[in-house]
């Protein structure tokens, strides 16, 4: 058995017995759903880095900048700054006046179950398709990490699906925040080190690694060799639509993260808003270290391993693993694809019970049950099951979708779906007395409907392919691409705000929703009535 | 913190629990000293943001300008993205110190007016 497939196992056996132990927790629906709102400041923290931080981010962006250099470290910027929304405007009025799930604080003042029905459509949209993304990288990225054993795709998706299941399903939310802390753990560890070995290849000296960095060679599409300056921007973003794109991919991460529901949700674990807004800044310094990290990962992968290695050796993503091979050898080769492992694994977890609290909570009790469970205990029983079929499904489109499919469309989609529908109408429910329902149902409705369209019709679904191309890798629609950019935001986010504002002025007055307003506002800035931390 | 007795509207009947806290004079500058941090800093944090974007992709030969050894201006404006949005986070932290004692106040101003007797009673 190889190095890296023990260590992927220990990490299965660690996460299974935190599973297990906090199966045996108290089976309330406070701990189910929000581990009775008792995480700590840096635990959430570490919680929401973990959450946030997917195999995208770590091998995704430390193969941007290998490949591309600058252009790849911009992307690194905007995960951090997008958490100022996340800290000025969102977190602590969420955690004052919600329950568990974003709709509970968009339904607040409004007609629940309209409100309801479009926010956790929206939910669960941003959460399935994030995850249907993660787990056709998940497929092939687990069987690119164990290559050489009986792990192939299909395996490895059922695997990282069943585990994911398995996690949600009988750990709730503990488990799942632990999953989230000991990876993103894991994550620091491995991305700090990794840096260390970077320097002192090159001998603990900033001008020696970007003397390195400003003479980067690899073979050029003609088959010669070019040295390029690696810090030069405009390696991947050219005109006339690459500076448009980098802006547009800017807003959807600014204002989408803010919307993200699997971010969100863990808002929910920790005492009070006091809690929320130190345990955001805990997150922002691991965020931004790592982010600042990809620098040593992503340069040091194109200067000390080289592009045309990687390229050779399983492609971008692959980035940081053959680095780790470079500088240390197999055992930390091994570490390093057993913690993008991990990486995936929580990320999924997190998505996945998201998306099964938001049917369960707004879809089920709020809806079909007129907010009061029939049965006690119904809530979390339809949560589980929902959290089954949520992943079931997941596992279903991956295997037929298949390694090759082009996902990275799906993870844009999702944030800028969080973007356009979620955040517009809940910046409005909090700060406009004026909103109403036909507001937020037609914000988010815009939102969630612009951005698919401007995605279908994008150059992500859209495009005209050579004969010689994969069946798999082919564009859906042969066809040029009618708007030009992959990230929707820089049109979508205004057609969510329209719809919403347009919604609300073009309607009656809502006397009901705007007496509520002071209640909401009340509520958001003082606590007063929000939901406690409960005993174990 | 604690809750108002649902149903227990306290002294001064007619008007909602909640619209007497919002005509607290407590609550409005709560309302205000928040309003008079969120809004210039996220403007701030926004624009400055966009710069980069805007910035690299419409002027690369300006930003491609070395200015220390071999790290350009690029790199430079997009490594002080990171710490610019610490020192707001630190910043707000601080501000919010400032709303969290306006909490306080306002609590103790309840609790003054007799809003939580049903709630302390029981103990």
């Amino acid at each position: 058995m190889s190095m890296t497939l023990v260590l992927f196992l220990t990490f299965i056996a660690i996460t299974l017995g935190i599973t297990a132990w906090a199966a045996r927790q108290s089976g309330s629906a406070a701990s189910y759903f929000t581990a009775n709102r008792r995480i700590t400041a840096w635990q959430n923290g570490v919680a929401v880095a973990g959450d946030y931080m997917s195999a995208a981010s770590f091998l995704g962006i430390a193969g941007l900048i290998a490949f591309f250099g600058y252009d790849g470290f911009l992307y690194s910027v905007g995960w951090l700054v997008a958490y100022l929304t996340v800290l000025l405007i969102v977190a602590e009025p969420l955690r004052n006046a919600g329950k568990y799930t974003m709709a509970d604080v968009l339904a607040y003042r409004l007609s629940p179950k309209p409100v309801r029905g479009m926010a956790s459509l929206s939910t669960l949209i941003v959460s399935t398709f994030y995850m249907i993304a993660q787990m056709v990288g998940a497929g092939a990225l687990v069987a690119l990490l164990l290559k050489g054993t009986f792990v192939n795709f299909h395996i490895a998706v059922i695997g990282v699906g069943v585990l994911m299941i398995v996690y949600v399903v009988f750990g709730g939310m503990i488990a799942t925040t632990w999953v989230q802390i000991i990876k993103a753990m894991l994550l620091m560890g491995g991305t700090i080190l990794l840096s260390f070995l970077v320097m002192a290849h090159f001998h603990f000296s900033f001008s020696e690694f970007f003397g390195a960095i400003a003479n980067v060679s690899y073979t050029g599409a003609d088959g010669k060799m070019v040295v390029k300056d690696f810090l030069t921007p405009g390696l991947r973003f050219k005109p006339p639509y690459g500076p448009l794109e980098l802006i547009s991919l800017g807003i959807a991460l600014i204002f989408g993260t803010a919307g993200l529901p699997h971010i969100l949700v863990r808002f929910y674990t920790v005492p009070d808003a006091k809690t929320a807004r130190y345990s955001v800044v805990w997150a922002m310094v691991l965020i931004g270290s790592f982010y600042i990290m990809t620098t040593f990962l992503g340069f040091g992968a194109a200067t000390i391993v080289g592009r045309d290695f990687i390229g050779k050796n399983g492609g971008t993503n692959m980035s940081a693993p053959l680095l780790a091979k470079a500088l240390a050898g197999d055992v930390f080769f091994a570490f390093i694809c057993a913690i993008a492992f991990a990486t995936i694994l929580a990320v999924v977890a997190g998505l996945t019970i998201s998306a099964s609290t938001s049917f369960a909570h707004d879809v089920w009790t709020n809806i079909v049950r007129d907010g009061k469970e029939a049965i006690p205990g119904e809530e979390r029983k339809v949560a589980r099951v929902a959290a089954f079929v949520v992943g079931a499904i997941a596992i279903g489109i991956a295997e037929l979708l298949g390694p090759a499919a082009n996902v990275a469309f799906l993870v844009a989609l999702a944030f800028a779906v969080a973007a356009s529908a979620n955040l517009p109408v809940i910046v409005f429910s909090i700060f406009w007395r004026r909103f109403n329902t036909a507001g937020a149902v037609c914000g988010l409705g815009a939102g969630l409907i612009g951005s698919i369209a401007l995605i279908f019709i994008g150059p992500s679904i859209m495009g005209i392919d050579p004969p010689t191309a994969a069946a798999s890798a082919r564009h859906f629609i042969q066809h040029a691409p009618i708007f030009p950019l992959e990230n929707p935001g820089i049109l979508s986010v205004p057609i969510g705000f329209a719809g919403a504002i347009f919604g609300t002025l073009l309607t009656a007055r809502d006397p009901a929703a705007e007496e509520k307003f002071v209640e909401l506002e009340v509520r958001c800035n003082t606590g007063l009535g929000a939901e406690k931390a409960t005993a174990h | 913190m604690a809750t108002p007795a649902n149903g227990n509207p306290g002294p001064g009947n007619g008007k909602s629990q909640w619209d007497r806290v919002a005509e607290m004079d407590e609550f409005r500058l709560l309302l205000l000293a928040r309003k008079q941090f969120v809004i210039p800093a996220t403007i701030f944090f926004v624009v400055y943001y966009f710069l980069l974007p805007i910035l690299v992709g419409y002027a690369p030969a300006f930003m491609a300008r070395k200015v220390w050894g071999n790290v350009n201006l690029a790199y430079l404006f997009a490594l002080s993205q990171f710490f610019v949005a610490w020192g707001i986070a630190w910043n707000y932290v601080i501000a919010a110190r400032k709303f969290d004692e306006f909490g306080v106040k306002i609590m103790d101003h309840l609790r003054r007016e007799g809003w939580f007797k049903a709630e302390e009673e029981k103990k």
